[in-house]
């Protein structure tokens, strides 16, 4: 993974130090709440309903083992032991004090990681596939270039307040694991007739009040151009982008009224001027960081362990672990292991401090010392040998991270909401834990197969509702929770915002609403049909109908 | 007018004298209408395109120096060949937050060849000169509240960057040893 030099150290560690300035003349008195708010921000700390929100970045989602360790001790030592990863690969802290944060910030600088532009008006931590350097459909890596870009946005001092932020996003597989379609900026690795490396580039996909798919801006970028091209466009948006409506400031509103075919004509126009210039990327510098992302030292092994074969087959929880949890790897004899945070009862995405350190000693000991962070807020493993399959479920098990539900309904993924957050109509959790215990059956949950069920709890959508199988998003209404349901989302290559099933429904209600969405589901799927494919294949109206034309049973408001 | 007297200016790292005058237009004021005093003057863009020849004509018979200030919506491609002929640029932010400014200040300094004083002004301050400062700014005006002191100290926020700016076009990547 990439190290900083003593540049990378010296750059963050004077962010340290100006925000503490900053801080200090805030709890003075000297910097106003207004002045102070885009500062704040551009350091991951969100005023919060139980005081101020720490969002630390996890650069492309890789930690080191002892990165992990310090993220769980700071989660101690600053908050209350606990941490949510959000779809974006972060880590939220909900508990810590304002004057403590530049201490916060110092501890993650000495570990090489920090909370730079994780929100405010800026360009935000670029994610990409938990995947990335171990899938056997991947092209190229796209950690290298996330971390370029990383570089070139860190304090880039054009783009510091932009109309809105900015997401960017870089896939290097077939498949896209990064829901590059709704990002800002999403970066797709592909190689031309030729076998040269570079990116198809979409912009102005985004979810929130106006949710839209990526238009496709250039089918072919050389690599080389990534960051002159990349200026290029955020010139654009940060000259021509609307500041008279937060809800119309993103960049795909922008492309949007222009047409895309005239936004890019905007950005060539700009990139001819910045094309070849001095920031045009070098191979010794991607040579350099690419180094630094190679793979670990494997060893030669039989592509199937036949004591783990043993074990899978007499075991039958963990066989069920094995398909959900266990991926494929590029290399013979190795897997990649998803660690779930979704266990029923806890919040989608959080961890404690001990699993995080439980973590990190898995990592340690069967994974060459890295963890991952998926947007879909599990934890991944992404180099253990199949023979220590065993072992490491075992141990999961134990640290409570082994619900084998990968992909399945009760893999949900859910915004932290009104329990924590100030923007939120609608708590989440309890939603999330209601619609885990009704599908708490495990011979049910494989039998409905896979299913993305998303929870936010406001049009903000960080539980990325409108990609959801089936999504769900809190309203508010004459001061009461309830909830919208759409239905058909998807990411991916097949990326698609979900369609509104109908009227709202209260909170109560939504675990029978689910219930009976499933078993319509379930009475007309084909073999192997998932629910996106059945759904459009019989329609809306059976769901609808399902849901809507018998009254559901009388239910107290589970989270009131 | 009012508002350059009370604020401060920093320039090379210190503290100076303004003598420049900022004209504005009120809402719904002709351009051809305002009243041109005498001594340097920032003019809004409306004014330098109707009053080019005789603001020329004030530097060629008087010697008063050419000078102009952009809104965030002034397209700067429309002073792109007359740079040359100011003395001043000068960039209003009308809020901190508002970022069109930095953009405005790269294509004038990179692209149109503008190596005059490129000044801010406006809401800005200690926390924004750092990056005010590698976009090609090298004057701010800053609110008589803020301590001049400090906001110097601002220029060194960081001891190294990224990217490239215009002041220094070369990104670290091209620096860096390997």
């Amino acid at each position: 993974m990439y190290r900083y030099d003593t540049i990378d150290h010296a750059i963050v560690t004077a962010r340290v130090a100006q925000f503490r300035d900053q801080t200090r003349r805030f709890l003075a008195g000297e910097l106003t709440e207004d002045a102070f708010r885009p500062l704040r921000l551009q350091n991951g700390l969100y005023t919060q309903r139980h005081g101020p929100m720490l969002r630390i970045a996890v650069p492309y989602g890789l930690l080191s083992a002892a990165q992990f360790r310090t993220l769980a001790n700071i989660s101690r030592r600053y908050d209350r032991g606990v941490g949510h990863f959000t779809t974006r690969h972060n880590l939220q802290l909900n508990w810590v004090q304002l004057a403590q944060v530049p201490d916060i910030l110092a501890d993650l600088a000495k570990a090489e990681l920090h909370a730079i532009q994780t929100s405010g008006n800026c360009i935000r931590n670029v994610t990409t596939d938990h995947f990335a350097g171990i899938a056997p459909d991947e092209i190229a890596d796209p950690r290298p270039w996330a971390e370029l870009l990383r570089q070139w946005s860190s304090f880039h001092p054009e783009f510091a307040y932009l109309p809105r932020k900015f997401k960017v996003a870089v896939s290097g597989s077939a498949e896209d694991r990064a829901a590059i379609q709704v990002h800002d900026l999403g970066l797709q690795l592909v190689k031309n007739a030729a076998g040269e490396l570079g990116f198809r580039v979409y912009a102005g996909g985004g979810l929130g009040r106006t949710p839209l798919l990526a238009k496709e801006l250039r089918d072919f970028l050389p690599w080389q151009h990534l960051l002159t091209y990349s200026e290029a466009l955020v010139r654009v948006y940060n000259r021509h982008g609307r500041r008279d409506n937060a809800y119309k400031s993103r960049i795909k509103i922008l492309l949007k009224a222009l047409g895309s075919a005239e936004f890019s004509r905007q950005v060539e126009a700009e990139w001819a001027h910045l094309r070849d210039g001095p920031s045009t990327l070098t191979q010794a510098e991607v040579d350099r960081v690419s180094e630094q992302f190679q793979a670990p030292d494997y060893e030669n092994l039989a592509d199937e362990d036949l004591c783990h074969i043993a074990f899978q087959r007499e075991d039958q929880a963990f066989a069920r672990w094995v398909e959900r949890n266990v991926h494929a790897h590029r290399i013979p004899g190795y897997r990649a292991v998803t660690l779930s945070l979704k266990k029923p009862g806890a919040a989608p995405g959080d961890a404690s401090a001990a699993q995080m350190e439980a973590v990190a000693e898995l990592a340690q000991r069967f994974s060459f010392g890295e963890v991952r962070v998926s947007h879909e807020q599990n934890l991944i493993l992404a180099d253990v040998a199949q023979r220590d399959l065993y072992t490491v479920w075992q141990r999961a098990k134990a640290a409570g991270l082994a619900s084998p539900t990968v992909g399945l309904l009760a893999d949900l993924i859910a915004c932290p909401g009104g329990d924590f957050c100030a923007l939120a109509n609608a708590k989440s959790l309890p939603i999330a834990a209601a619609i885990q215990e009704r599908f708490a059956d495990l011979d049910y949950l494989h039998d409905i197969g896979p299913l993305e069920l998303n929870i936010s709890g406001c049009m903000n959508s960080c539980g990325h509702h409108h990609l959801g199988a089936i999504g769900i998003l809190g309203v508010d209404k004459c001061g009461e929770e309830w909830y919208q349901i759409t239905l058909g989302g998807a990411q991916g290559n097949t990326a698609a915002i979900g369609r509104v099933m109908g009227p709202a429904v209260p909170a109560a209600d939504v675990p029978d609403v689910v219930e009976r969405l499933i078993k319509t589901y379930l009475a007309n799927r084909h073999a192997d049909e998932n629910f996106g494919d059945a759904l459009r294949r019989i329609g809306l109206k059976p769901f609808r109908n399902s849901v809507y034309s018998s009254k559901l049973p009388e239910r107290k408001i589970s989270n009131a | 007018m009012r508002e350059s007297r009370i604020r401060q200016l920093i320039k090379e790292r210190r503290l100076q004298e303004d003598d420049w005058k900022v004209v504005t237009l009120v809402e719904g004021q002709p351009e051809m209408d305002v009243c041109l005093p005498v001594g340097p003057l920032l003019v809004p863009l409306a004014v330098w395109k109707s009053h080019k020849s005789c603001l020329i004509a004030r530097e060629y018979e008087h010697g008063t120096p050419l000078g102009i200030w952009l809104t965030p919506e002034d397209n700067p491609a429309e002073i792109a060949k007359d740079v040359d002929d100011f003395t001043v640029i000068a960039v209003h932010f009308p809020k901190a937050t508002d970022g069109r400014g930095y953009s405005i200040a790269r294509l004038l300094r990179e692209r149109y060849g503008y190596d005059g004083e490129l000044r801010a002004f406006g809401d800005i301050g200690r926390d924004q000169i750092f990056f005010l400062n590698r976009v090609g700014f090298d004057s701010f005006l800053i609110g008589e509240g803020q301590s001049a002191e400090d906001a110097i100290l601002a220029f060194d926020d960081f001891p190294e960057t990224y990217q490239a700016g215009a002041d220094l076009p070369i990104p670290l990547f091209r620096r860096r040893v390997a």
